[in-house]
């Protein structure tokens, strides 16, 4: 097996390579020579796919087989892994990922090239910067990491199975989530670079790539998102993002992703912000490398990263050749790039989308800069420093406060110019109905000068309803205008509205699920919890809740043995549920994993729901009982709820628009035309 | 410890790392039988019963685990900078920003071909006004 994946990835090298060169030499000519030429490039792109998801294949049969003669099986699964989790063995070490990594990109090559019809000349750009990609990723796949690397001496009777933090469901779909979000921004990447290399007039490039750009900010919002919950789940310290270099990682190009986003709507409808969106795109496909290498070389240390391995210099050299690529075309071509509008107001959708912009790099930075300050002390000072998240959330929070206020004001602004008139009109009910949040608050307790964290917790509710106010206000504007002229019913008026504009629409859903996302993150200044030994019949209360140890135990079976407590959960003298934290001790590789149960409290709180999570700490060696963790964390349950709702909203930003109606109208008044604008 | 003991307890255990190399805040890290967390919570909870302030308390974090310790960076000598570069690139892109809006709004419009002309002024917000209308009823 071993000799079929690894004869698979050379020929994919040379697949991919001859794709490279071939695409290149016939970007030069236009005769039917160069043509073949090309078309025997494109095809070889296609195979190439092939070559990889055979590699692919292999590896994972060969964790399906217990082939231990390969050491990557070895080192990350055994003969009693459940076969979902065989199938997580593929990205689960370093080897398998970046051929995963590979896959994908083969993946995304594999529909482009089938695609190349829409304008064959951009599509051969594109198809040799992918190829070039692809290029690196097989030259480490064969040269350092090679994933079908065999044991050496004795073939192992067993493997020494997957960590046991990766043996979880969301982990057999964070990680393919995350890197279709890594990967896929290098589709527009291309695209550009492409767009640019050939001074390719218009913006074409940008109508071609929105949709996969959409696509792929989704998977990386849901990776992101999934990891954090993943975190919440498994890791048992009773929250969801430790700002980890890991985690960092994949939040800069989400944001930098989410502000090409924005501004790219500046270039398709004003032809501005050309060369901003231009690196903005060339920066996010850098940091999707850069993520990828922060996770792999060991310069900072992560509870999440990889090995050390030499790979990191790999990365390097590819990522300042890459820039050194972006930065000759740019050069060269950059009278190509000329906005072809000015801006006539300050008070503007224009505006906004640059300030928009501005505090997602502002944010972009801060955590990259975060990240990268202890190298940066250690240089200087001789010694790290830590910068963890008090750190972080002292600095980014004011900037996603900024950007909350945005994203609130932002759609009220009309492109071109907007009378103040206007914002006052629209914006006025949004900001009281928001204030009045702010004093609910006050009035129930919360004291925003007692401290900075309640401040900011204030602050961001009053920020999130302002969001969730005007998207609402919004939807009731447009139906009305809709309704009164059709005869529809206000719903079914603002169901059509948004079909016809879903792209718009669909943009203020998701601006919606960011909103909870954040009322979700407020209530973190509001935890509690306790931690006690309990014995049968013990009690532990926390908030609403009494905890009443019913019993403990142990159990083993071929994976792992376990100890679990069964806490019975009473609210108002009522049980309302029983919960078994657990935690679970795994043969093969001697490794201990917690599992933290969670209780929502939606039947109960509705709107202030809150998670009741409890933690299996261990045993007490003398007692023989079990010490429990009980944490009540506010709010946390909206982030995940968030979270479906950005993903709703960006499916529905994808569906094409519904042609404009021709809607009924009076006697003796002209036909007309809805339209909806963006 | 008392109730004010509690929430110093707690505000000092969430500024500082468990040292076991699990990377976590020292409050947070629940790793079974973490030596290096059970012992620093308990050097915490001797401290706050010594009486000792919280510069001493993390003073002498500091001296037995050395600056990384302290779970970000702390206002002296080159740390500052750390928690001012954020500020500097905020305001520096907020001034760039402005500039940009200013020099494009002061960009001469681009000469149009004979014979079309746009309207500007009040002619222009009259046309807006009535496409106002017209949308808002």
């Amino acid at each position: 097996m071993s000799q079929i994946g690894s004869f698979a990835l050379l020929l994919a090298l040379g697949l991919s390579a001859y794709s490279f060169l071939a695409g290149i030499l016939a970007l030069f000519g236009r005769d039917a020579g160069s043509m073949r030429l090309g078309e025997t490039a494109r095809r070889a792109g296609i195979a190439a796919f092939g070559a990889v998801l055979l590699a692919a294949v292999v590896l994972v049969l060969s964790a399906f087989r217990d082939d231990f003669s390969i050491a990557y099986i070895f080192h990350h699964s055994n003969r009693e892994l459940p076969a979902a989790y065989k199938f997580a063995v593929l990205w689960s070490g370093q080897e398998g990922s970046l051929l995963f990594w590979s896959l994908l990109l083969g993946g995304y090559g594999f529909v482009l090239r089938l695609r190349y019809k829409t304008d064959q000349r951009l599509f051969a750009h594109a198809s040799v910067v992918i190829a070039a990609v692809q290029v690196f990723f097989l030259m480490i796949l064969n040269f350092a990491a090679h994933p079908f690397a065999i044991m050496e001496g004795a073939l192992p009777p067993d493997g020494n199975g997957l960590n046991p933090l990766l043996q979880y469901p969301e982990m057999v779909i964070h990680p393919p989530m995350l890197y279709l979000g890594y990967v896929g921004f290098t589709v527009p990447f291309a695209f550009a670079l492409g767009a640019l290399i050939m001074r390719y007039p218009g913006e074409k490039w940008i109508h071609i790539t929105r949709r996969w750009t959409m696509v792929t900010w989704c998977f990386l919002t849901i990776g992101v998102f999934l990891g954090a919950h993943w975190a919440y789940a498994v890791l048992g310290w009773g929250g969801y993002w430790g700002w980890d270099p890991v985690e960092n990682a994949s939040l800069m190009p989400w944001l930098t992703g989410t502000a090409f986003l924005h501004s790219v709507m500046m270039q398709e409808k004003r032809g501005m912000l050309k060369v901003w969106n231009m690196w903005l795109i060339f920066s996010t496909f850098l940091l999707s490398m850069l993520g990828t290498f922060l996770t792999r070389s060991g310069v900072i240390s992560s509870v999440h990263a990889f090995a050390q391995s030499s790979i990191g210099n790999w990365f390097i050299v590819f990522m300042v050749l890459t820039l050194a690529t972006c930065i000759f075309f740019f050069v060269k071509n950059k009278s190509h790039l000329k906005s072809e509008h000015k801006l006539e107001a300050l008070v503007s959708r224009e505006s906004s989308f640059l300030f928009n912009n501005l505090l997602l790099l502002v944010a972009c930075f801060t955590v990259l800069w975060g990240t990268f300050f202890p190298i940066l002390s250690e240089w200087v000072q001789g010694h790290k420093v830590t910068v963890g998240a008090p750190f972080f959330n002292r600095v980014a929070v004011p900037v996603a406060l900024l950007l909350l206020l945005l994203t609130a004001v932002g759609p009220l602004l009309a492109w071109r110019k907007t009378s103040i008139d206007s914002l006052k009109r629209n914006f006025l009910l949004p900001a009281v109905g928001a204030v009045s949040i702010g004093i609910v608050m006050i009035i129930f307790g919360v004291r925003p000068l007692e401290d900075p964290s309640y401040f900011y917790a204030t602050m961001a509710a009053v920020l999130s309803m302002l969001v969730i106010f005007t998207v609402i206000s919004e939807f009731i504007r447009g139906g009305r205008v809709i309704a009164g002229k059709s005869q529809m019913n206000l719903f079914a008026a603002m169901a059509h509205l948004w079909h016809r504009n879903t792209r718009r629409y669909g943009g203020y859903v998701v601006h919606f699920g960011v909103a909870l996302v954040v009322i979700g993150i407020l209530g973190t200044p509001f935890n509690k919890e306790v931690e006690k030994e309990m014995g049968f019949g013990d009690k532990i209360n926390i908030g609403p809740y009494t905890l009443v140890c019913q019993s403990y135990t142990q159990e083993d079976n071929p994976n792992y043995g376990n100890e679990w407590a069964i806490i019975n959960v009473f609210r108002g003298g009522k049980q309302v549920t029983t919960m078994y934290p657990e935690r679970r001790f795994y043969k093969s590789s001697g490794q201990p994993q917690t599992l933290p149960r969670i209780y929502p409290s939606f039947k109960e709180d509705l709107l202030l729901v809150t998670d009741l999570y409890l933690v299996y700490e261990g045993i007490n060696e003398t007692t023989g009982r079990p010490i429990i963790k009980a944490h009540l964390n506010p709010m946390v349950p909206w982030i995940w709820t968030g979270l479906i709702v950005m993903v709703f909203g960006t499916i529905t930003a994808l569906i094409p628009n519904a042609a404009p109606v021709r809607v009924t109208v009076p006697a003796r008044v002209e036909p007309q035309t809805v339209g909806a604008g963006d | 410890m008392g109730a004010g003991d509690d929430a110093r307890f707690n505000k000092i255990g969430h500024s500082m790392m468990c040292t076991c190399g699990c990377g976590q805040i020292l409050l947070e890290c629940n790793h079974v039988g973490c030596q290096s967390s059970d012992k620093m919570r308990n050097e915490l909870i001797a401290a706050l019963d010594r009486g000792d302030n919280n510069d001493l308390i993390m003073q002498g974090f500091v001296q037995n685990y050395g600056p990384t310790v302290i779970a970000a960076p702390t206002a002296t000598g080159f740390n500052r900078v750390a928690w001012i570069m954020p500020f500097v690139a905020l305001t520096l892109g907020m001034a760039f920003v402005v500039a940009v809006v200013r020099s494009w709004k002061n960009k001469p419009t681009p000469a149009l071909a004979d014979g079309i002309t746009i309207s500007d002024g009040d002619e222009l917000d009259d046309y807006k006004r009535k496409a106002r209308k017209e949308t808002d009823q």
